[in-house]
């Protein structure tokens, strides 16, 4: 820390020039020429601003790490794996009074907002949804699921030709759907779990896209990429349709004008019901004995294997738990859409859910539902970067796993004191 | 039996593919014990660059296969190999003592950056290079015949020929002794005076190179790709590197070779839409029996 400070400009301009050299290899072929039919149209002035724009951007990050602020930032780059903080022993948050303030916003929504908003805001808790179960997973567990779509498709189809075939709705489907998706995070965990971190990674890659190839190519069961139509959920059997061929529908028994809304309005209600749950379970199940287990098992194995830590099991039921709320989310999905086909399950969809999670903190609830609603409903704002979603995706990855690797918010946990009474 | 014969020469050049790429995984994987998650996308960049190497060199009036081919393979191998560099140092090096899991997802991130980044700049459309090299050999089976094209044979001798210059440059030279250093014991070999981050971006840019000559290969022999066919033949090779033992770099190639002729022999005797499947279960089930491969050491875990 004993440098001597000041500015190196020449460094930083020999820095810059090999920046921008380096730009100007990498952006000139593929950015600079532009390949149409056999032949190519050139795009040089793309090319000089974004090589300008590199060797500035270096020139500039060179000379502030060698400031006094730049070594200090420096320093604590290095040193940045702070872990979890811990509070004191009956620490009560100022913050009580959000939930019931949340859940009350929450209860108003679907009938102040608009139908598109109401949509909007069901497929943000539907990734609340998946957020949170991936989030157990790769956040508490510190395994990495990249196959998480699988079980998201599990539900969703599960919706869908279970009604076709055997005529179930979506009541009876949505804990049948976290089952199926249990019991194949378990089919598909158990031997893998035993190995080493990344094989996992790789396998539930592999995992997702069998689970993708099967959908699209088994064409006389599932439809292939032409879909499957999913059922609408039921109000005590009554439908929310316009018309039923069977029975009443909600609007004729309550004797009201027929509206779309309704049953977006009900999908909603029946979600935040389903969120709210999760996060209370998990809440709860971080302070529980096997919670900690999770954690410990991520922080360090080896440790928690030698205090006899069955780390298979620990490990596969945050698996099959993560799995389940991903089925879960599935069902909604299919209800919501009404429709479920191939292209919705792609590894993009695994890398969204994967970004969330890691750009809201891993093992943070908070941080995940933020993220969640910030990733999905800001591409819906912001229509004309549509294009540039994905790259931003891949940036934030990046750069979160460089500066900040514990996401945004930071885990928080109450420190543990002895009881009254005991003697110390 | 044509069938049979013809698919396993289809299955040698396309096993010969995924061994390129696949010593790109293994090699890294070897050295600093990451799955590099972006080589797919590496590979992606390299036939890009391929259909506009050949688009410019045409442009210039260069109409010789021979030179355009060479000309093709050296700008192709220099630029990729460039991208492997910058890959390493912006994503990776900043990493090297955070959790794996951190690397991990900061690999995806690149991957998902490349597709996107290609995207943007070239298209979303498929691109498509010219047929440069025709006419094949023709072996007479039976009632049917067995072809061979001359692009194939191509295949071939090129990546036997890369393969084996890279395995005298692991085995004798001063650069490969320090790559071996570097795999057996990273902080020994710094010790030792051996400038680690080097060696290990030598390594990134191997990787690259050699998924730059499947990049070519592929591009001139198939025709068509686009900005997502780095993922499909990203698992593949790196289920060829699993197959052979990961860390290996024999067996890398013969992973791939094995995975590339059972892949054929599936999809032209039992079904081709399954074929993916097929190697993606490959994958689970190595993983599953024999995590550590055909060649490979078995990685030993002490409680």
């Amino acid at each position: 820390m004993s440098q001597a400070v000041g500015i190196n400009f020449k460094k930083s301009s020999i820095d810059a020039l090999i920046a921008g050299f380096m730009a100007l290899v990498l952006f000139g072929p593929i950015v600079g020429v532009v390949l149409d039919g056999y032949g190519f149209n050139t795009e040089f002035v793309r090319v000089a601003w974004m090589v300008a724009a590199v060797a500035v951007g270096r020139f500039i990050m060179s000379s502030f790490f060698q400031t006094e602020k730049g070594i200090a930032m420096a320093f604590r780059y290095a040193n940045n794996d702070e872990g979890v903080e811990v509070l004191k022993p009956g620490h009560k948050s100022k913050m009580v009074w959000i939930i019931p303030l949340v859940i009350a916003i929450g209860l108003l929504v679907p009938f102040i907002a608009s139908k598109y908003v109401l949509t909007v805001v069901i497929l943000g808790l539907i990734y609340v949804l998946l957020g949170l179960g991936l989030n157990i997973v790769v956040g508490l567990a510190g395994l990495l699921d990249l196959g998480f779509v699988g079980f998201y498709a599990i539900g969703a189809y599960g919706l869908a030709l279970g009604y076709e075939n055997l005529g179930l709705g979506f009541w009876s489907m949505l804990p049948i759907a976290a089952l199926m998706a249990a019991v194949a995070g378990a089919i598909l965990g158990f031997p893998v779990l035993r190995m080493h971190g990344d094989y996992l990674a790789i396998v539930t890659l592999g995992f997702g896209e069998i689970i993708r190839l099967i959908l699209t190519n088994w064409a006389s069961f599932t439809h292939g990429p032409n879909g499957v139509s999913a059922p609408l959920p039921t109000f005590f059997g009554l439908e929310f349709k316009r018309r039923s061929s069977d029975g009443q529908t909600f609007h004729e028994f309550f004797n009201i004008p027929y509206d779309s809304a309704y049953k977006y309005m009900f999908i909603y209600i029946v979600l935040f019901a389903v969120v709210w749950a999760v996060l209370f379970i998990k809440h709860r199940l971080v302070k529980m004995p096997i919670g900690r287990a999770w954690e410990a098992l991520r922080e360090d194995e080896i440790a928690c294997r030698s205090l006899g830590l069955n780390h298979v099991l620990v490990k596969l039921s945050a698996f099959m738990l993560g799995a389940s709320t991903g089925g879960l989310a599935g069902v909604f999905f299919a209800t919501y859409q009404g429709f479920v086909n191939p292209s919705s399950f792609t590894f993009f969809e695994s890398a969204l859910i994967l970004a969330i999670v890691v750009l809201g903190g891993m093992g943070s609830t908070l941080g995940v539902v933020i993220a969640a609603f910030c990733l999905t409903v800001l591409p819906e704002v912001l229509r004309e970067f549509a294009e540039y979603r994905v790259l931003m995706f891949g940036i934030l990855m990046v750069v979160m796993m460089i500066w900040k690797p514990r996401g945004i918010v930071r885990v928080t946990r109450t420190g543990f004191a002895a009881r009254k009474g005991v003697v110390k | 039996m044509d069938i049979v014969l013809q698919q396993l020469v289809n299955g040698l050049t396309l096993g010969s593919v995924y061994g390129l790429i696949a010593i790109g995984y293994t090699m890294v994987y070897g050295i600093i014990g990451m799955i590099n998650f972006a080589h797919g996308d590496v590979y992606m960049v390299s036939a890009y660059i391929t259909a506009i190497a050949l688009a410019l060199l045409t442009f210039f009036g260069i109409e010789s296969f021979p030179i355009i081919l060479v000309g093709t393979l050296f700008l192709t191998v220099a630029v990729t190999g460039a991208y492997g560099w910058v890959i390493e140092r912006i994503a990776y090096r900043p990493l090297r003592s955070s959790s794996r899991l951190s690397v991990l997802i900061s690999a995806i991130g690149m991957s998902l950056i490349l597709q996107n980044y290609v995207q943007l700049s070239q298209g979303a459309n498929q691109q498509g290079v010219p047929t440069l090299l025709t006419g094949a050999l023709r072996f007479h089976v039976g009632d049917g015949f067995v072809q061979i094209t001359y692009m194939k044979l191509l295949i071939l001798f090129i990546s036997i020929l890369g393969m084996g210059v890279l395995t005298y440059v692991i085995q004798k030279t001063k650069l490969g002794r320090m790559c071996r250093a570097t795999q057996q014991d990273r902080k020994m070999a710094s010790i030792l005076g051996i400038d680690t981050d080097k060696v290990i971006s030598t390594v990134f840019v191997i990787g690259a190179v050699m998924a730059a000559l499947a990049g070519v290969l592929v591009t001139l022999d198939y025709g068509a790709f686009d900005f997502y066919v780095g993922f499909i033949i990203g698992i593949k090779a790196f289920t060829a590197a699993v197959l052979g033992g990961i860390g290996s770099l024999p067996g890398a190639m013969l992973g791939g070779l094995i995975l590339g002729l059972s892949e054929a022999l599936f999809a032209g005797l039992i079904s081709s839409d399954y074929k993916d499947v097929f190697s993606f279960s490959l994958l689970v089930l190595i993983l599953i029996i024999r995590p550590s491969g055909l060649l490979g050491k078995p990685e030993v875990e002490k409680v």
